[in-house]
């Protein structure tokens, strides 16, 4: 059998290299057994799980654990694991754990002053009114957590796993807050089936950044979801770094852009995580209202301020051609479209949950292949009506959404019955990675889900998540429009605020290499002086 | 059609007296940096013809920057600038103004140097107005007048939909179109609607633009040779050692800006620095800003300046003999989103003018690179921001596309005729 070399190393051979000379590596190549699995994988199998949020009480002994904490690693193992365990830190938690504080500065704005540090922040992200963070049960000024371990476990055998661990760390944390989650089977609490778009990474290091992107893409740069990485601009997001002397540094790797330091960002990066409690009575009551208490003009209304149907198929058509980071078969195929063949949102409106969430556009609304027709589109001369080009480039926006529901599962008919408004609590533990908090998370959540404006559209934020602030003094925010082939389109008035910001910070979840760094800060005392 | 135009006052403050001005200065805000439209100094709200005001001190925090090429640091005075962007002549606005506001910018300007009880207001704010080296405006010719009255139709027009949905159920468009101009007839004359006719264009200011669009026009082309050479022989030689200075803002700055933003949709931005040493510099920013305004007078006029449509007023000003230079907008959105989007769709645009001040991450014959090396942009143009002290917008809370979908749905009513198939995309308008 012949060997297959990789293309590198041909190309070096064709050059006249003889194949004991040393071979230069890729450049890039990603350590899966240096990353956090949850980059990875969903652990959709494992479902049972619980995010423990902790104080640090001793930092030597939290140190002492970030040595062996038996996090899972994000490489495909032969035997599916049982359990996994992952572990991320706010930047407070950092800072008590000891790390020096030039390498607490080198992380960015975002996760430094937290998803409660300003008045700003909270504004753009629609954390006001009963989403305030005054009012959250967890986060915010009055309870920060220091450490997020986020445990998964198959059936039953979440307990025992728990148990173990937390008489492993008894001496180095304390517990705030257990969150629970629950198994819906796949489906988030109004019912509707999630988690089933997801940006593909690209794990091979393949996309360098460029700026014409012209065919969407669900394929993205790794560096958008690692630290250490190109990003989608071929650049290296800000993250530490240490002098590669750094007694501390240990084996972490070096930066790929400066070699000459060690990085201690690789193969980590932010957790963004969000408690939303989900109104589901008020939600499908306040649709059965809409609809004349017709279960099926509900569940269609309820649908199209999704983009799906409840089991998950879009509104918008199918692609006929192939897209990059879409599986082409039948797995693939509640994914496989874009909203190009719906200008006017009459298959799927402009403000539908999906739509907002991921607009699925590219660089350029449409480019010529001539030069000439080319330079005048880019310079605005093309764009003519009223709504092309108005959004902002999907694949700088990316988000890899890895959270879980908690509460037990309403269904619409019970849930319109229930005599109390709010019976139960239940909702997302919404969470999700990226690598640029700020352009990623930050930004789909302003420009896009609560933007009041997104798309052309006036006096509606998401139909789900929006939190229907008037602006100024009384512009409604609280309308939803369905677009309608030669009619005036349907506005439905009025929508209640149907989810509750509950809870919410920033976590940086590191690298392997990097979580053991932060066991050897505190050795060297004098580091920071 | 009525012109837009521009007012932009910058006058040394007395340094001591800066804290005592920001205090007054906050007195005119309800929130911070959002003027109060009634407030008793300056009573925005009554200057009917005004799109934007702003006061802000021209405290630029980069004046070191200047040691990157062993220069030392040079000190310029502290400016207290108020900008408008208004409809119509600047005398008459002048007037209003001075009308409106004249002891309230009396003692606003007392804070300033050479402003005594006998200072002739209006002659001071004539003899203190620095030209513009580029103004941007969405729309040529959409006055606030208008934008207040279609944002009524609008309104009008939704509570008509709203009311008569089963009337209009499975009409065709055509019949939807006729049936609103109907109605809409009949609200203005019962006075429910007022729908001002555009003005007149001034046969002066007509011909002062042919003029300037053809004669300018070919001077820019005339120019342009020399500039290609200038940018050839001595701007690329430099854009290879010129040294990138762009740290990531300070905690304390970036939070200062922060609290004056996203008070409602729209936003101000304000930012200055020093250019780059050389004439070289001076002159291609120059002859480019003086291209952009060109554009920006003759071909985007029409609600996008390249890609961009979110900016409703911009502009650029030399000061201090064209060593710096300080650039002010309104556009809609967050800051990042504003800058995500001039990255993604401009960035060739931003690299032309703001590659020559100093510190800008680099660039490659004036127009690659430089910010679609995203972080570092960002942080380049945050460290050069100013908060804006009082900021006044005419239509809170309305996206410039927004305007122009309003004027759309005026101009589909206007239409004596409409095809079926334009009636069809005017109904998706509503």
């Amino acid at each position: 059998m012949a060997l297959t070399l990789p293309r590198y190393l041909r190309k070096q051979r064709a050059n006249g290299f003889s194949s004991c000379e040393v071979i230069e590596l890729p450049a890039t190549s990603i350590d899966p057994k240096d990353v956090q699995g949850l980059v990875r994988f969903g652990y959709a199998r494992l479902t049972e799980a619980c995010y423990l949020l902790l104080r640090i009480r001793d930092a030597a002994a939290a140190r002492a654990w970030c040595a062996t904490a038996p996090v899972a690693p994000a490489e495909f193992q032969e035997h599916p694991p049982e359990v996994a365990m992952q572990v991320a830190f706010t930047w407070a938690g950092l800072s008590r754990l000891g790390v020096p504080s030039d390498v607490l500065a080198g992380f960015s704005a975002e996760f430094q002053s937290g998803m409660t540090g300003d008045e700003n922040r909270s504004r753009r992200l629609g954390d006001v009114g009963p989403s305030a963070p005054s009012e959250w049960l967890w986060g915010g000024a009055a309870s920060t957590p220091d450490v997020l371990v986020m445990l998964f476990a198959l059936p039953n055998k979440l307990e025992q796993w728990r148990t173990a661990q937390e008489g492993s760390w008894a001496a180095a944390f304390e517990l705030i807050h257990c969150l629970d989650t629950s198994d819906l089977n796949g489906h988030e609490p109004f019912g509707f089936k999630d988690g089933i778009s997801q940006p593909e990474i690209d794990w091979a290091v393949t996309r360098n950044g460029g700026s014409d992107q012209i065919t969407y893409t669900n394929l993205v740069a790794a560096g958008e979801f690692l630290l250490g990485y190109r990003n989608e601009y071929g650049k290296y997001t800000d993250r530490p770094l240490l002098d590669s002397n750094d007694p501390l540094g240990g084996d972490l790797l070096p930066a790929e852009d400066m070699p000459a330091k060690k990085d201690v960002g690789r193969n980590g990066t932010f957790v963004v995580m969000r408690t939303l409690e989900q109104d589901v009575p008020g939600f499908w009551k306040f649709l059965d209202g809409q609809s004349g208490s017709n279960a099926d003009t509900r569940q269609q209304l309820a649908e199209s301020m999704v983009g799906r149907t409840i089991e998950g198929e879009p509104m918008a058509q199918t692609s006929a051609v192939p897209i990059e980071g879409i599986d082409s078969g039948p797995a693939g195929s509640s994914n496989r479209f874009t909203f190009d063949q719906d200008p006017a949102g009459t298959h799927c409106p402009f403000g539908a949950h999906i739509r907002r969430a991921n607009p699925r556009n590219t660089d350029y609304p449409d480019v010529p292949s001539w030069w000439l027709p080319r330079v005048w589109s880019k310079l605005g001369g093309a764009s003519k009506g009223m709504r092309t080009d108005i959004k902002a480039s999907t694949r700088f926006h990316r988000i890899l959404r890895r959270g879980r529901e908690y509460g037990t599962g309403l269904n619409p008919t019970h849930a319109v019955l229930e005599r109390q408004v709010r019976d139960e609590k239940r909702g997302l533990h919404f969470l999700c990675l990226n690598a640029n908090i700020g352009r990623q998370f930050e930004f789909v959540q302003n420009a896009w889900l609560m933007s009041t404006k997104f798309d052309g559209l006036s006096g509606e934020s998401d139909p789900l998540l929006g939190n229907r602030t008037p602006i100024g003094d009384g512009l409604p925010t609280d309308n939803f429009t369905i677009p309608r082939e030669a009619a005036v389109r349907r506005c439905i008035a009025g929508l209640p605020q149907f989810i509750t910001v509950r809870g919410g910070e920033y976590f940086f979840l590191p690298g392997i290499r990097a979580l053991r760094y932060f066991s050897r800060v505190g050795e060297w005392s004098g580091r920071s002086q | 059609m009525t012109f837009q135009s521009r007012l932009m006052v910058a006058i040394p403050l007395d340094r001591k007296r800066v804290g005592d001005l920001k205090a007054l200065l906050k007195t005119m805000n309800l929130a911070p940096g959002q003027a109060n439209p009634t407030n008793p100094l300056v009573p925005f709200g009554k200057l009917e013809n005004l799109h934007f005001a702003r006061f802000v001190i021209l405290d630029d925090q980069t004046l070191d920057d200047v040691r990157l090429y062993r220069i030392p640091r040079q000190e310029y005075p502290l400016y207290l600038a108020f900008l408008c962007d208004f409809d119509g002549s600047r005398a008459d606005f002048l007037s209003d103004l001075v009308r409106y506001a004249g002891p309230g910018l009396r003692r606003l300007f007392s804070f300033c140097e050479g402003f005594t009880d006998g200072t002739d207001l209006l002659q001071w704010i004539q003899d203190h107005d620095l030209p513009v080296a580029t103004s941007y405006v969405n729309w040529a010719g959409r006055t606030v007048k208008q934008v207040r009255e279609e944002a009524s139709l609008r309104k009008v027009i939704g509570t008509y939909l709203r009311d008569n949905a089963h009337t209009l159920e499975g009409q065709p468009a055509s019949l939807i179109w006729t049936q609103m101009r109907k109605f809409v007839e009949a609200e203005t004359k019962n006075g429910r609607l007022t729908l001002t006719p555009p003005a007149l264009t001034p046969r002066d200011v007509k011909i002062g633009n042919a003029i300037h669009l053809v004669g300018v026009g070919a001077l820019i082309a005339l120019l342009f040779p020399a500039v290609a050479l200038l940018v050839l022989l001595r701007i690329r030689p430099l854009e290879k050692t010129d040294l990138e200075f762009a740290p990531r803002p300070n905690p304390e700055h970036a939070g200062q800006l922060a609290i004056l933003e996203d008070h409602e949709i729209t936003n101000q931005f304000s930012a200055m620095g020093s250019l780059k040493p050389g004439l070289a510099r001076r002159w291609v920013l120059s002859y480019i800003l003086w291209v952009i305004n060109w554009t920006a007078r003759h071909i985007y006029t029409k609600g996008r300046l390249a890609r961009v449509r979110t900016i409703h007023f911009a502009r650029w000003v030399f000061l201090d003999g064209k060593k710096r230079i300080l650039f002010c907008s309104n556009y809609d959105g967050s800051l990042d989103s504003y800058m995500d989007d001039f990255i993604n769709k401009v960035f060739f645009g931003l690299n032309v003018v703001f590659s020559n001040g100093m510190g800008y991450p680099t660039t490659r014959w004036l127009l690659a690179d430089g910010a679609w090396d995203e972080q570092k942009f960002k942080y380049f143009l945050r460290r050069h921001e100013l908060p804006t002290e009082v900021w006044y917008d005419a239509a809170p809370g309305m996206t410039a596309i927004e305007m122009e979908r309003n004027s759309r749905i005026r101009d589909g009513l206007d239409a004596a005729t409409l095809s079926e198939e334009a009636a069809r995309q005017w109904v998706q308008l509503l």
